[in-house]
């Protein structure tokens, strides 16, 4: 059975033809070819796949598509400023080198995209939990923390 | 141009595109008529395959072929080849039993394919996969790899399921020592079996061509020319000049996207056969089931030192499970990557080691981050801080009185090391971790209820394999050096190709910093590509933390021979006599004059050449390098881990990890920062949460994040480095590798240091909280 799904991706209304089991990782990245969110797991444990849905970040592989109907998402490439200018957070992991083959990133960057809202001025420990629904191989996480750390201190002195 | 390039924290080039999604990964690309390919694996450890229905399977919509390995050998479709020929105590050759890419009547190991379902949509072939019907006689597992010589033989050709006895040294001098010594330290243990799981699983998507019949395989892969070459000559019988391997962004590899696999060969098969793009992608079970596995050794490891703590001899006895069939470089890890790091920073005068390594109904074993060096080291590092407080002495003194101090050194176990300086680095490390006051942190710890203990390794490492000639003479199967290309283009631009291979390293970085500072161009002149047979020269890819090393010296090589012939035009344009040409930052200058041309002058009348000295000199500015080094390089360096352990729960918090390492020359340290910091994570990893389990019958127990725990932010702490350097001798960068030093050393600095805190000889890895908890509760 297939069903019609509708929703906004980065600002742009969307539409397409899925099966009911479509996840929502799979309709981003085979339908709508945006291909900087990432499938890790399968198994919602790395979080290479966290977008966000109406602002909050989730796991587009723990849901399926139909889920998203009428929904805000906001993936790793809506991001970046029109420009191409670099969030403040994107620009805290280039500047702190915390990301190295960047395949966990796109996810990694959604989830502290979402921490700093709450945390304009996080400790490392709070960082460090705020991680635990993502899995870096490369990184081992020391430049990660200093990344969201200034991503989010910035971030809370541009508002 | 300014400052120094070299020694610069530069930010990296390839960060903007990962930052905004813009990476291209190998599941990333699509191609015209794309199709989806599902693999049907073995439920069974060992089983004999009766029969396949696949008709079922056949039949579904959208379902376009269903091979099984029939298929294969009818195709005359050839076995993975192992690049690595080990030779036995007895001059024999070790046993190369067949390695199908789809099982021929037999499987071996689960997660062994058997049948290939190819189909319109990724979820029509999982769906018709689901439905291949498969009769198997299952067989007794072999699992332990203790008593897998006394098992029935997996492999006709290999009885006792010994794929080779091999040994090093000089076995009557050391039980000679050993006669003599005043204390022995022995100690048993395990090497834990480790699942590599870089973030990005397994990907390849191949496409053919009958226009020109040629093929392009998309792949994640450390070395694309590696697996063109093994895939080409030994598997598929094709000529090189009709496969393209493109490794495009790899999500990570630490070894376990050196090899070819069974999956990359049948998707390429596959794509002639139904004239499409066929694409298959490991889920995570998936490669937790098929990836090559890491470690997986069994020792029993003895010291004899005198009266006063001075190391007599080494005797190590290793058994090694290479699972179920040879990967690629499997032979070569537990041997030539091993026995040969037995000597450490010490000078121990002799040497002698034993490896039995043997064939399991598990999956293949080969290089995971450090491959071979992590397990020599633990043996090294674990024998001497147990001898040290066996004989009430000082874990420092003890390793004090013991290194080697004088360089070149020539150890007993085939290595000479050019260079080096190991108190230095224990200097600094015994600084940076405070360890005066480690009494202080031990009784705060006390009166919190908690153990806290303090370890140390001092580790070595052998990066670069090399020479070719010297690697071919113990058997290797493939070259070791490197290739790199300059093409300056008419405007002074330079693209640069190397054979080395980046998957989070920071090549287009880190080269470029190199190309540069030596030509005195800006970083943003300079473009490095890597990863595309149709694009480079030639390669042996990214491994064994070589690329600095071999693959930065072929770049500086090709650099030289472009300033020689930019030299000559220079000359030619300035009247001059080439001799009387120097090179710097950019110019070519007449010496002690003001007369000069910049380089994007030269580089413009190589490629317009019409005032140009066309009778001697071609046009164009463009040339090629190859490199193999002489020796291998050795970094080495100290590290200093502090745990402290729940009496209650049994879980250990590293409290504080200090590391002080000598890469010789860094050229970007803010990115060799990162490498550290990733493989000591690993390297607690290996200690702390990680552990392949198999049961008896040979299933996977850790078959997922939920039951094999890599780590997460909360299991390692913010890490204290620092560097000290010595030059590599032969090499012009002077440069000798990072990329594995963490995970070398971390796994004896965390156990060494747990053991201090509970007083006891030996706790076997991952020193989880249940394995902490058990052993106390023993203890009491």
């Amino acid at each position: 059975m297939t069903v019609t799904v509708s929703m906004k991706v980065n600002g742009k209304p969307v539409s397409a033809q899925v099966e009911e089991r479509t996840l929502l990782v799979t309709l981003i990245r085979e339908q709508l070819r945006l291909t900087g969110t990432h499938v890790g797991c399968d198994t919602a444990q790395c979080g290479a796949c966290t977008v966000h849905m109406n602002g909050k970040a989730i796991k587009s592989c723990s849901i399926v598509a139909m889920q998203a109907e009428g929904a805000e998402i906001l993936t790793i490439e809506g991001v970046a400023k029109p420009d191409g200018t670099l969030h403040p957070m994107q620009a805290a992991f280039k500047e702190h080198h915390g990301l190295q083959c960047g395949f966990c990133t796109p996810g990694v960057v959604m989830n502290a995209l979402d921490f700093a809202k709450s945390h304009p001025s996080p400790s490392e420990q709070e960082v460090r939990e705020s991680l635990e629904g993502n899995l870096c191989r490369c990184t081992g996480y020391h430049n990660i923390v200093k990344s969201i750390m200034a991503g989010a201190r910035t971030m809370a002195g541009s508002k | 141009m300014g400052a120094s390039l070299i020694g610069a924290r530069v930010e990296r080039k390839e960060d903007y595109r990962f930052l905004t999604g813009s990476g291209q990964y190998t599941d990333d690309v699509a191609l015209p008529g794309q199709t989806y390919a599902a693999f049907v694996r073995s439920p069974h450890a060992h089983a004999v395959i009766k029969k396949i229905d696949f008709q079922k399977a056949k039949n579904q919509e959208g379902v376009l072929a269903v091979y099984t390995g029939a298929d294969l050998a009818n195709a005359k479709v050839g076995g993975l080849p192992c690049g690595w020929l080990i030779t036995d105590v007895n001059g024999q050759p070790m046993k190369e039993p067949p390695y199908p890419s789809l099982a021929q009547g037999k499987v071996r190991h689960v997660g062994e394919r058997v049948a290939v379902v190819i189909a319109e949509t990724l979820a029509q072939a999982r769906d018709a996969a689901e439905l291949v019907q498969v009769d198997y006689e299952v067989l007794p597992a072999v699992v332990d790899p203790k008593k897998a010589s006394s098992s029935k033989p997996i492999h006709d050709i290999a009885p006792n399921n010994t794929c080779y006895v091999w040994a090093l040294g000089d076995k009557a001098a050391v039980d000679a020592a050993f006669a003599q010594a005043a204390h022995v330290t022995k100690l048993d243990f395990v090497n834990n079996r480790l699942i590599p799981n870089a973030i990005e699983p397994r990907s390849a998507n191949a496409v053919y061509s009958r226009a020109s019949q040629d093929y392009t395989l998309y792949v994640a892969s450390q070395n694309p020319h590696v697996e063109r070459l093994l895939m080409t000559a030994f598997v598929l019988g094709l000529p090189e000049s009709k496969v393209r391997v493109v490794a495009p962004d790899v999500g990570g590899g630490f070894g376990s996207k050196i090899y070819l696999y069974p999956e990359d060969v049948v998707v390429t098969w596959a794509s002639k056969q139904l004239n499409r793009a066929v694409k298959w992608t490991a889920e995570r079970s998936e490669s937790f089931l098929s990836d090559a596995h890491g470690r997986d050794h069994v020792t029993t490891a003895e010291l004899a030192l005198d009266k006063d703590g001075k190391f007599l001899a080494m005797r190590v006895k290793t058994t090694a499970n290479l699972g179920a069939y040879l990967s690629t470089f499997s032979s070569c890890i537990p041997t030539i990557l091993y026995a040969t790091l037995l000597a450490g920073q010490y000078t121990t005068p002799v040497i002698y080691c034993e490896v039995t390594s043997v064939f399991t109904n598990t999956a293949p074993v080969d290089a995971y981050r450090g491959a071979g060096r992590p397990e020599a080291t633990y043996v090294v590092e674990r024998l001497v801080e147990t001898a040290a407080r066996e004989m009430k002495l000082d874990p420092v003194e003890i390793r004090r009185r013991n290194f080697i101090r004088q360089f070149p050194y020539q150890t007993p176990v085939a290595l000479c090391y050019d260079t080096g300086n190991y108190e230095a680095t224990l200097d600094a490390a015994l600084k940076m971790a405070d360890v005066g006051n480690f009494n202080k942190r031990k009784e705060e710890s006390a009166k919190r209820g908690k153990l806290r203990g303090l370890g140390y390794a001092c580790y070595i490492e052998a990066c670069g394999i090399a020479p070719s000639n010297v690697a071919g003479s113990l058997g290797a199967r493939a070259g070791l050096f490197e290739a790199g290309e300059v093409r300056v283009h008419p405007t002074g631009t330079v693209t640069v190709f190397t054979g080395s291979h980046a998957h989070g390293q920071g090549h287009e970085t880190t080269f470029a910093q190199v190309v540069a500072d030596r030509l005195g161009l800006p970083m943003e002149a300079v473009e490095i590509v890597h990863g595309d047979t149709s694009k480079v020269l030639f390669g042996m890819g990214t491994y064994g933390s070589r690329s600095i090393a071999v693959g930065g010296t072929a770049i500086v090589k090709a650099l030289d021979k472009i300033v020689a012939k930019g030299k000559k035009i220079a000359a030619h344009l300035l009247e001059a006599s080439e001799a009387d040409i120097e090179y710097d930052r950019g110019e070519f200058r007449v010496a002690g004059t003001d007369k000069k041309k910049m380089f994007g002058e030269v580089a413009f009348a190589a490629y317009v050449p019409h005032n140009y000295p066309l009778d001697k000199l071609e046009p164009g500015l463009n040339e090629n390098a190859f490199y193999d080094p002489t020796n291998f390089t050795f970094p080495a360096g100290s590290y200093v881990c502090e745990v402290e352990i729940d009496r209650d729960t049994g879980a250990t918090r590293v409290a504080a990890f200090t590391a002080v390492d000598d890469f010789g020359k860094i050229i970007n340290p803010m990115i060799v920062e990162g490498q550290v910091h990733g493989g000591l994570t690993q390297g607690i990893g290996q200690a702390l949460t990680e552990g392949c389990q198999y049961d008896d019958s040979g299933q996977l127990l850790t078959g997922s994040f939920a039951d094999y725990c890599i780590p997460r932010a909360g299991d390692v702490p913010q890490f204290q480095l620092d560097t000290r350097e010595t030059p590599c001798t032969h090499n012009p960068l002077g440069v000798k590798g990072c990329g594995e030093a963490g995970a070398i050393g971390a796994p004896a600095a965390v156990m060494n240091a747990i053991t201090d805190a509970l007083g006891v000889k030996d706790i076997p890895m991952p020193a989880t909280a249940q394995t902490i908890w058990r052993s106390m509760q023993k203890a009491a």
